[in-house]
């Protein structure tokens, strides 16, 4: 190795530790158990082709909040290095990436949470706070729709024309500024994370000018969000509570994705019948966003259902109970918000139409509500995260 | 618990499993005895990380071509002759079939990790490691329908001349004669069992660490040494490296290596330098490394660097001491400072100028020292300094059952055992009779697994 390039490692590696050293956190944090077991993994190794984790970590030599941060929010709670680990407890050096990592990201939502009170969301208690919400919502809709036309809620529309109930414009006028004030929150979280990152996670082992290009780090940020290529291990899938491996995860969280991104899609694709060819809703069974909404809602409520089945049978050890209220809150508010979307679509003929239509809108806007401050933000950081991979690690 | 089974496999780890696994196969009912709890389940066999495979071509894993001969020298070279040559080339010639063998028992690989150069030919690497190998034998087990028993320890096999009838085992303090058609001894060394290696080793061995699994307690290798089979090697034989010093004492594994000596000045207790640090690059010499320091007072061992060389070697499970003068650095690792500095200053003073080169043997000696170090002779002078305690790790024990082809122990007399078979660590003394060579010792398990499990289900 050429003596500048030498020099050039031993230097980052310096800076690094006195980072390290003046911003030591107290002992007993979830960053002082990452360090710890960074520390160890380091010497270690063996986990190398499970995931983008580890290969990220030997770049480093000493592990300073930030970059904790970046790989904490790279790993995909996949649980393929704790089943390997021969320093997991009963050892003592009682190694526990998963556990660990899976508490200092949450933590790390909160830190990078905006704006910045908002953090406190993140630790209550998120079926709580779901449901309370949804309710609330609920009820606001139920009233709007009482107080237009009583009767009329109460009735039967033979085309299940809902727009009769609740005008298109004021669900426009109350759900798009909240989701446009979810995306701008959930993107200035994910600046903050970014821009943090950067500053100090220079990996020692990077050359200068060694950084791969933006483009083919992009798509391939992609392609690895796209494919949760990190929940497939070396292709067998991960391990979802044993030591088989198992690819229920990684199809479990496709179908909640897709299944996301298709009611994403039916919606899109339903405002664009509207204002660009006036075609308004309700739409016919075989109409695309009927379709998209459709098979959006069952892939989103066999995902979700799935997941939390799968959560359900965790090992303890692997459990975090401070964070189990926001991770199964998410879970059950996408459930809900689906199934009940479904219903009010099969039911929108009959009487009950009206409630549905306000139980499902009040579901709808709690999860635009919650969205940057719940575990959807997950995709925002991980993300992220992999681009910064893709970025700083050579292939 | 069975009182019966066609074959019984004593011991849990690598070799255990796939002579269990070979055995059901070719029909047997199988009951494995594994002495650790099964969270700790898996010998040593759970701290590796590959297996040495013979190959003629690029394999998923493996790169280029390694022949069996080229394997064979490699072999002599680390036991200086100290192997049974037949034994050691049917290994080699079986390790060109054992991958795919793995794979369809459960076993994934990758390519070979960072900081293993030139492994990539010769070894391929299991997918996070071997404890991940020992689950998916554990799995594949448990669906083919072994028996496996937790927590249950081997004592003894009683024999009807060469015949074993039954194995004495006990668990959760109750003990149980089971009947078997034959059995498979595949319960590794010694170097678990305090008691004899203290009897072996003397005294200095309470200062030793050892690397891997305490349950390796070495029951039946004693107890058929007893019952009159034949042995190889002897009792003071073991593999040592130098490792972190504060390792725990027992399954300290992979993380607790410390690759620092090179760049270093390394003292003894009274802080004099006992050895050349920079004789060649550290894999070659952390085996020296082991015996050295295990013959300094209290087996121990010192070694210095300055800032300069922190980031030249793999990271420590341990940060390192870390002070901004020398004295500071011995007192908190408990060295007189006066003769620390007396030593590192000897040190400075007999380096040379010249070129540094971690990445290759820089021939930057020291002059007038005894002993010289003849390469990355640096001065110790740039703080912060840097500081490891080192301390001999025993990896494994070479004493040995003395085993034929088909894998029968054998008996003085040079005549097979009818129905007891060894597997693994515990006869890899036949092939790897001293020294170490990355990889072997899971290539031996796997190929004798196989055979003790065969030749046992056909033959018991």
């Amino acid at each position: 190795m050429a003596e500048t390039t030498q020099h050039m490692r031993i230097q980052h590696t310096l800076q690094q530790v006195e980072a390290e050293n003046q911003s030591a956190p107290p002992a007993a944090t979830p960053q002082a158990e990452a360090q710890r077991i960074m520390q160890i993994c380091n010497a270690c190794r063996y986990c190398e082709g499970f995931c983008s984790v580890f290969p990220a970590m030997t770049q480093y030599r000493h592990f300073n909040a930030d970059t904790l941060d970046y790989l904490a929010n790279l790993c995909h709670n996949c649980r393929g290095c704790y089943y390997a680990c021969q320093y997991a407890e009963p050892h003592e050096f009682k190694v526990n990436v998963p556990q660990t990592f899976n508490e200092l990201r949450a933590q790390s939502w909160q830190d990078y949470a905006w704006p910045g009170f908002m953090a406190r969301a993140f630790a209550g208690n998120g079926v709580l706070l779901s449901l309370v919400c949804a309710l609330a919502m609920a009820i606001v809709f139920i009233g709007s729709a009482l107080l237009n036309d009583l009767p009329g809620f109460f009735s039967a529309y033979p085309d299940g024309n809902f727009h009769a109930i609740i005008p298109h414009g004021v669900m426009v006028a109350v759900a798009g500024p909240v989701f446009l004030f979810a995306l701008f929150a959930m993107g200035m979280g994910g600046w903050a994370f970014w821009a943090r990152g950067a500053a100090v996670s220079q990996p020692a082992t990077l050359r200068p000018g060694g950084k791969n290009s933006g483009l083919p780090a992009l798509l391939n940020a992609l392609k690895d969000t796209l494919t949760l290529k990190n929940l497939s291990g070396a292709g067998h899938g991960c391990n979802d509570h044993s030591e088989r491996f198992s690819m229920q995860r990684r199809y479990l969280h496709h179908a909640t994705f897709y299944g996301f991104m298709l009611c994403f899609a039916a919606t899109s694709t339903g405002t664009l019948y509207h204002y660009a060819f006036g075609w308004e809703a309700p739409h016919a069974y075989l109409s695309l966003p009927v379709i998209f909404g459709t098979v959006g809602g069952v892939l989103l409520c066999i995902g979700t259902a799935g997941l939390y089945r799968l959560k359900l049978k965790t090992e303890t050890s692997l459990r975090s109970p401070a964070l189990w209220g926001m991770e199964t809150g998410f879970i059950a508010l996408l459930f809900l918000t689906s199934l009940t979307g479904l219903l009010l679509l099969f039911l929108r003929e009959s009487a009950a139409m009206g409630t549905l239509l306000a139980v499902h809108l009040g579901f709808v806007l709690t999860l635009f509500l919650v969205l940057p401050y719940s575990k959807m933000v997950h995709g925002v950081y991980r993300f992220l995260a992999l681009l910064r991979f893709h970025r700083n690690t050579p292939r | 618990m069975l009182d019966a089974a066609d074959v019984v496999v004593i011991g849990g780890g690598n070799a255990a499993l796939c002579a269990a696994l070979t055995a059901r196969a070719a029909g047997a009912s199988v009951l494995l005895l594994e002495h650790a709890p099964r969270n700790v389940r898996g010998g040593n066999s759970r701290h590796t990380r590959n297996l040495r495979l013979a190959h003629d071509a690029p394999t998923s894993v493996l790169t280029d071509s390694y022949s069996v001969d080229e394997y064979y020298d490699d072999l002599l070279k680390v036991t200086a002759g100290h192997t049974c040559p037949a034994l050691a080339r049917q290994v080699l010639a079986a390790s060109r079939t054992l991958q795919p063998w793995m794979e369809a028992h459960g076993v994934r690989f990758q390519p070979s990790l960072s900081g293993t150069l030139n492994l990539e030919r010769t070894n391929a690497f299991f997918l996070g490691g071997g404890k991940a190998l020992i689950n998916a034998y554990y799995a594949t087990a448990e669906d083919r329908g072994v028996h496996i028993e937790y927590e249950c320890e081997a004592l003894t096999l009683k024999l009807d001349g060469r015949h074993c009838t039954q194995v004495t085992v006990r668990q959760h303090e109750q003990t149980f004669d089971i009947a078997c058609r034959a059995v498979v001894a595949a319960s590794g060394g010694f170097q678990g069992n305090a008691t004899w290696m203290r009897e072996a080793w003397g005294e200095r061995v309470d200062n030793f660490l050892i690397r891997g699994t305490p349950f390796n307690k070495g029951r039946i290798l004693r107890d058929l040494r007893t019952q009159g089979c034949a042995m190889l090697g002897d009792d003071t034989q073991g593999h040592m490296v130098a490792i972190d010093g504060r390792a725990p004492k027992y399954d300290g594994g992979i993380a607790t290596r410390l690759d620092c000596v090179p760049f270093s000045v390394v003292l003894n207790q009274q802080g004099q330098r006992f050895y050349d640090e920079g004789e060649d690059f550290w894999p070659k010499r952390y085996a020296i490394w082991g015996r050295l320091v295990a013959q300094q007072p209290q087996q121990v061992g010192y070694a210095i660097i300055d800032a300069r060389s922190l980031a030249l070697f793999m990271p420590s499970v341990f940060p390192p001491y870390k002070a901004d003068t020398l004295a500071d650095l011995a007192q908190q690792m408990g060295l007189d400072p006066i003769a620390m500095q007396h030593s590192i200053r000897s040190f400075n003073a007999a380096c040379q100028p010249g070129a540094f080169d971690p990445d290759r043997l820089d021939g930057r000696a020291t002059q007038g020292l005894s002993p010289n170090k003849t390469n990355w002779a640096r001065p110790i002078s740039e703080p912060p300094f840097y500081g490891y305690i080192l301390r001999p790790g025993v990896t494994f024990t070479y004493l040995s059952l003395k085993v034929n082809e088909r894998a029968q122990v054998m008996w003085p007399d040079d005549h097979p055992s009818d129905n007891i078979y060894a597997a693994g660590e515990i006869m890899a003394g036949n092939i790897m009779g001293q020294g170490y060579l990355a990889g072997l010792g899971m290539t031996i398990g796997t190929v004798f697994g196989r055979i003790a499990g065969q030749e046992a289900a056909q033959h018991g």
